[in-house]
């Protein structure tokens, strides 16, 4: 269970509260027209999808309903920031330590939680 | 190889079972193969044994990074069916069904498949609009299936909640009765089996770390055992699918999801059938240990963790109460997740790339495990002639750039 930081609220807030909406910063083709079949397969279908840093989209869908980012490790599932439509993330693929991912202590987190593979 | 029967059972218990083989083998990687399977999971292993047994083509390595059959193939729900929409998926899933049908035979290995007939129940009348609609078309395309009413449901399934007391009336249900559960385990060992007693080797304990690739042409992967060659390779890793993507350059339609299930403790039997709702969005069947496994939905995050948000059993447990009120003091034994490769469609990728010689099967989604013996039956096809098999032709890659979706969302009942 997700304890998100809504960047409008300013509040932390149960992730029932939210919902995804997929990879963030994806830029729609200036002319949509003009564009090929491949731009335009790409831009509405083709995902970055990494093991890893993911930046990403989401709706603080029962709270003040605005659209916001969230740069989140995908393994770990640590959330590493939250900021506001139009900004540029603060942390990315290439600047996240591994203590900031989080990554040995959620995974012995996982080890204890699940137990034995199923 | 050992074959299994009546007789051989006699005779091994002379020697009170202490001679029985191994499955299969522990091979060393040679240094070449004709093809490389990465990912051994049901899909791959019986991409292998077709490939070995259909098309002679016996100089093959599956290549899997934990145990064979210790991803989603040992975490679903194990429900078989094959009442798809589109002809493209219906075509698909009715080749695997019919292979399911004589699938403990053709392995030598009890897959335990019970046809004990699948329901997905509809609650509004909107659904039974989609079930009618749906159960026309699959029998159009030969396969079973009819509108049965809360009455009929009442006999086929007793302890569904089938009055006009609840919160969602069930006010009808479309029925296959040819559909059901088989013992997924059972699938990844039978076709582990076959396939290294044809000659395949079975890697365990390697993992991929990157692609080969000359001049736009895949020669070999890299792995943590070395690099080993190979003139084709198949990649059928469900949610690593785009990782694998990336290594060789390239992007997928997928993003990985977790998907989670559960099961309660071990009842005496109550259940029937396997019941699925697509409006109160649950999904259940009775394993034949006695516990219920039950199915939920994905987490709408990406993640790679193989375990999922707790809301999620909240809505799911919901969801099984809604449908048996009588489940509401049951309790839950184990839980959890696995990472599913969703496609825009719902629909999988079995796939050319980009990168010559490299092929995908992936994007199964929530619903890989019906699929596995045909899913692996079309792909060996595909990486023995080169070019997709006829059923496999319309799931290219391609049709995310031309538009030639085949839209499966929510028309299969529940999206798993």
């Amino acid at each position: 269970m997700f304890h998100i930081y809504c960047p409008y609220c300013a509040e932390y807030r149960e992730e029932e509260e939210f919902h995804p909406k997929g990879q963030a910063h994806i830029a729609r083709p200036a002319d949509p027209t003009a564009s090929s079949d491949d731009a335009w397969g790409d831009y509405l279908f083709f995902r970055d999808n990494p093991r890893g840093v993911h930046h990403e989209l989401w709706v603080h869908a029962v709270g003040c309903r605005k659209f916001f980012n969230i740069t989140r490790d995908t393994r770990s599932y640590a959330i590493l920031e939250t900021y506001r439509m139009g900004e540029q993330p603060g942390v990315t693929a290439e600047t996240a330590t591994l203590a900031e991912r989080d990554i040995e202590r959620r995974t012995s987190d996982t080890a204890t939680i699940q137990g034995v593979p199923s | 190889m050992q074959r299994y029967s009546g007789f051989s059972l006699v005779k091994h218990a002379l020697s009170h079972h202490e001679n029985w083989q191994r499955h299969w083998r522990n091979p060393v990687p040679k240094k070449e193969y004709d093809v490389i399977i990465v990912g051994g999971g049901g899909h791959g292993l019986a991409t292998a044994y077709y490939l070995a047994k259909q098309h002679g083509i016996t100089n093959v390595a599956v290549i899997e990074k934990g145990w064979l059959g210790g991803g989603n193939t040992a975490r679903n729900t194990t429900i078989v069916r094959s009442n798809y929409l589109w002809d493209e998926s219906a075509a698909l899933y009715e080749h695997s069904m019919k292979l399911w049908e004589g699938l403990s035979q053709d392995l030598n290995y009890n897959v335990m498949f019970s046809q004990r007939g699948v329901l997905n129940l509809g609650h509004t009348l909107q659904d039974m609009r989609d079930i009618q609609r749906r159960v026309h078309a699959n029998r159009l395309n030969g396969i079973d299936g009819e509108v049965v009413t809360p009455e009929q449901i009442k006999e086929i399934e007793p302890a569904l909640d089938t009055s006009e007391r609840a919160r969602y009336p069930i006010l009808g249900a479309s029925w296959q009765p040819r559909g059901g559960v088989a013992r997924h385990d059972a699938v990844a060992w039978g076709f582990a089996r076959g396939a290294d007693a044809r000659g395949v080797d079975l890697l365990q304990q390697t993992e991929v770390t990157g692609f080969k690739i000359v001049d736009g042409k895949v020669v070999g992967v890299h792995t943590n055992r070395g690099d080993i060659g190979a003139r084709t390779v198949g990649c059928v890793t469900a949610g690593n699918s785009g990782v694998l993507a990336k290594m060789a350059g390239f992007q997928l339609p997928v993003e990985s999801h977790p998907l989670q299930a559960l099961v309660s403790e071990p009842l005496k039997p109550i259940l029937n059938t396997v019941t699925m709702s697509n409006h109160v969005h649950g999904y259940i069947s009775q394993s034949d240990k006695g516990d219920l496994v039950i199915g939920a939905g994905i987490d709408g995050y990406l993640g790679y963790g193989q375990r999922g948000s707790f809301s999620v059993v909240e809505h799911t447990l919901q969801a099984i109460i809604e449908m048996f009120p009588m489940f509401s003091r049951v309790r839950m034994n184990r839980q959890w997740g696995g990472i599913v490769d969703t496609t825009p469609d719902a629909c999988p990728i079995i796939s050319k790339t980009p990168v010559q010689g490299l092929f995908f099967n992936c994007g199964w989604g929530t619903g890989g495990f019906k699929a596995t013996p045909g899913s692996g039956n079309v792909f060996a096809w595909t990486l023995a002639h080169g070019q997709a098999h006829p059923i496999a032709a319309a799931f290219s890659i391609d049709r995310f750039r031309t538009g030639a979706l085949i839209d499966e969302h929510g028309a299969a009942g529940v999206a798993h």
